[in-house]
């Protein structure tokens, strides 16, 4: 009792055990400034020497009301929020708010809309995992490995700029389509990335997979079984590296997802390792996927990638000159909006790190009545006590990473 | 609405009287307070729905009964399906039987509805709040929770918002 009172950890009494109240175990945060909890988290530890006891997880650092703003902003406008929810993962957002949107009010979505869709998402998801590669090497002390990945990334992020004119927050995809087709040079840009990039991920397993340092602190460590995986809402790749095979992509395949040839990488152990070799070849089926859309977008080339319903999409510039009512749909979209019917709807995609689900909620007006992010890293951190109970401190540092939390997307 | 879904509905209808709504294929069962855990039991239990993959409620602010809907999203792996639960509350009783026993996953997503909306989830093992300062007033996802600008002051309603200010209080 001694030690809770005198830091004044009065709340957190019900969580620790009983030990910590006598003084035999010892309190200490982690974070929330922490180069090791990947944004601002604070974890309080209850260690026994160096072992851990409890890691209770204290979010909300990063909490902007994105919710509560959306519904004061109309549905287009509400969508720049969802790029800064995941900030590795921005076109994932738009898309499974775009979709979210599309579901709400019925519209349609062209071909070629949607395959652009695909090889853009499938580049965000590489960038994302080259995140993970990179800061998991660098919280397990191989530094490099960090310079590597950042310097693969900033191709994709090139991608990116060269389509919707903003390497990270892009709002790249619009309800009904994306707002511009991607430029010539795109394809070549994307092709040589494919060349490129398969002998950069060997590169990176030479480094790490069969490093024995590596393999000492990863193999066992931060065992997750499919069972409570499930029962936490623990999705992705963490799910995946647990022995369960879900994924959205293939059980409710969106997007055309299910024209495409890929494999969903499952390993069974559950462990740190195990989530990270998932990752591994999540690249490696990401860039068939690409590789296939590149082949599909050729054929609908000159195609459009807009819907040409103007209720729901503006009229393109060239129309607003010479037709009346090209100019009232301009002028009613930016001003008023469009109005979405009196009822909610659940739509999930699969985001780099788990299910990413919009409950999207209209009331007839033009502003959403409620939307709720159902963000992946919130329930996947949430099983963070449980999978390193037992392990010690530095253990934490590699289960944190090999999770792959992105604290955006938490706190929202 | 798809076949498997339609059977479990039916079975939801039967043993807890509940109304639905289908809108986009979606069905949307409507479940009273008190049900709301026997209702998840037997859909994860007989029904195969092992993951729980949203928790999140609703405001329907200035009506007050029922002024909430807490909503379970569900979502079944084995036979790939959604559905989802809805539990209106009035705001004059605002208490959830905690759903904690049936998914762990309940744990820190009521403390969210807990924390943005102030819907209370009875037997929950851990009552704080989740993503705002432990010692806030309000829960800022209600209708009734400014969005942070300031009320602009005009004569019919300028001593109202005067007293209201900081320096009123000094």
């Amino acid at each position: 009792m001694a030690q809770i009172e005198e830091v004044g950890y009065e709340q957190y009494k019900h969580l620790v055990s009983e030990r910590a109240l006598t003084g035999e175990t010892m309190l200490l945060n982690m974070g929330p400034q922490h180069p090791s909890t990947h944004g601002v988290l604070r974890l309080l530890l209850e260690l026994d020497g160096e072992t851990i006891v409890n890691a209770i997880p204290d979010i909300g650092y990063l909490h902007t009301g994105v919710e509560k703003n959306m519904e004061a902003k109309t549905f287009l406008k509400a969508e720049v929020m969802t790029d800064r929810l995941d900030y590795m993962n921005t076109t994932g957002n738009n898309l499974a708010y775009c979709m979210a949107v599309e579901k709400l009010v019925d519209l349609d979505v062209p071909e070629r809309a949607q395959v652009i869709r695909v090889i853009v998402t499938e580049l965000q998801r590489i960038a994302s995992h080259l995140v993970f590669m990179g800061a998991f090497g660098l919280d397990l002390a191989a530094m490099s490995m960090f310079l590597y990945c950042f310097r693969e990334r900033e191709h994709v992020l090139d991608i990116l700029e060269m389509c919707s004119g903003q390497r990270m927050m892009t709002t790249y995809f619009r309800p009904g389509g994306v707002w511009r087709d991607v430029p010539v040079e795109f394809e070549s840009a994307v092709r040589s990335f494919i060349q490129m990039f398969p002998k950069r991920v060997d590169e990176y397993e030479a480094l790490l997979t069969k490093n024995p340092i590596l393999l000492d602190r990863l193999v066992g460590i931060g065992i997750l079984d499919g069972k409570t995986a499930l029962s936490h809402g623990v999705t992705g790749p963490t799910l995946r590296a647990s022995g369960i095979n879900w994924d959205l992509r293939k059980a409710r395949p969106y997007i055309g997802y299910e024209q495409y040839d890929f494999n969903v990488p499952v390993r069974t152990e559950g462990d740190t390792f195990a989530r990270y070799i998932v990752h591994i070849e999540e690249f490696r089926e990401s860039l068939k996927i690409v590789e296939q859309g590149l082949e599909k977008l050729k054929k609908l080339s000159g195609q459009p990638v807009l819907s040409d319903n103007r209720k729901f999409v503006p009229p393109p510039r060239a129309e607003i000159g010479v037709s009346m009512e090209a100019l009232i749909h301009h002028f009613k979209f930016w001003t008023e909006g469009f109005p979405a019917p009196k009822n909610s709807i659940y739509n999930a995609v699969e985001s780099p790190r788990g299910e990413l689900g919009v409950y999207l909620e209209g009331d007839g007006g033009p502003k959403p009545h409620r939307v709720h992010m159902r963000t992946p890293s919130f329930d996947n951190l949430s099983v963070i006590n449980k999978i390193t109970q037992g392990h010690l401190v530095a253990d934490l540092v590699a289960i944190l990473a090999s999770i792959d939390i992105v604290l955006g997307d938490i706190d929202r | 609405m798809d076949k498997k879904l339609e059977k479990i509905v039916q079975a939801l209808q039967e043993q807890f009287g509940s109304s639905v709504e289908e809108f986009r294929n979606e069905a949307h069962v409507f479940v009273k307070a008190e049900q709301i855990v026997d209702a998840l039991t037997l859909l994860r239990d007989k029904f195969e729905f092992e993951l729980l993959s949203a928790l999140t409620a609703s405001d329907y602010y200035p009506q007050e009964t029922p002024r909430f809907h807490v909503i379970y999203q569900l979502s079944s792996l084995a036979q790939n399906i959604t559905l989802q639960l809805r539990v209106p509350v009035n705001s004059d009783q605002l208490k959830v039987p905690t759903a904690t026993r049936v998914y762990d996953t309940a744990n820190w997503r009521e403390r969210e509805v807990f924390d943005m909306f102030g819907v209370v989830f009875e037997g929950h093992p851990d009552a704080r709040r989740i993503l705002n300062p432990e010692g806030m007033d309000g829960h800022p996802l209600r209708k009734d929770f400014p969005l942070g600008y300031e009320e602009p002051q005009f004569t019919f309603n300028y001593d109202d918002i005067d007293l209201k200010k900081i320096y009123a209080k000094e």
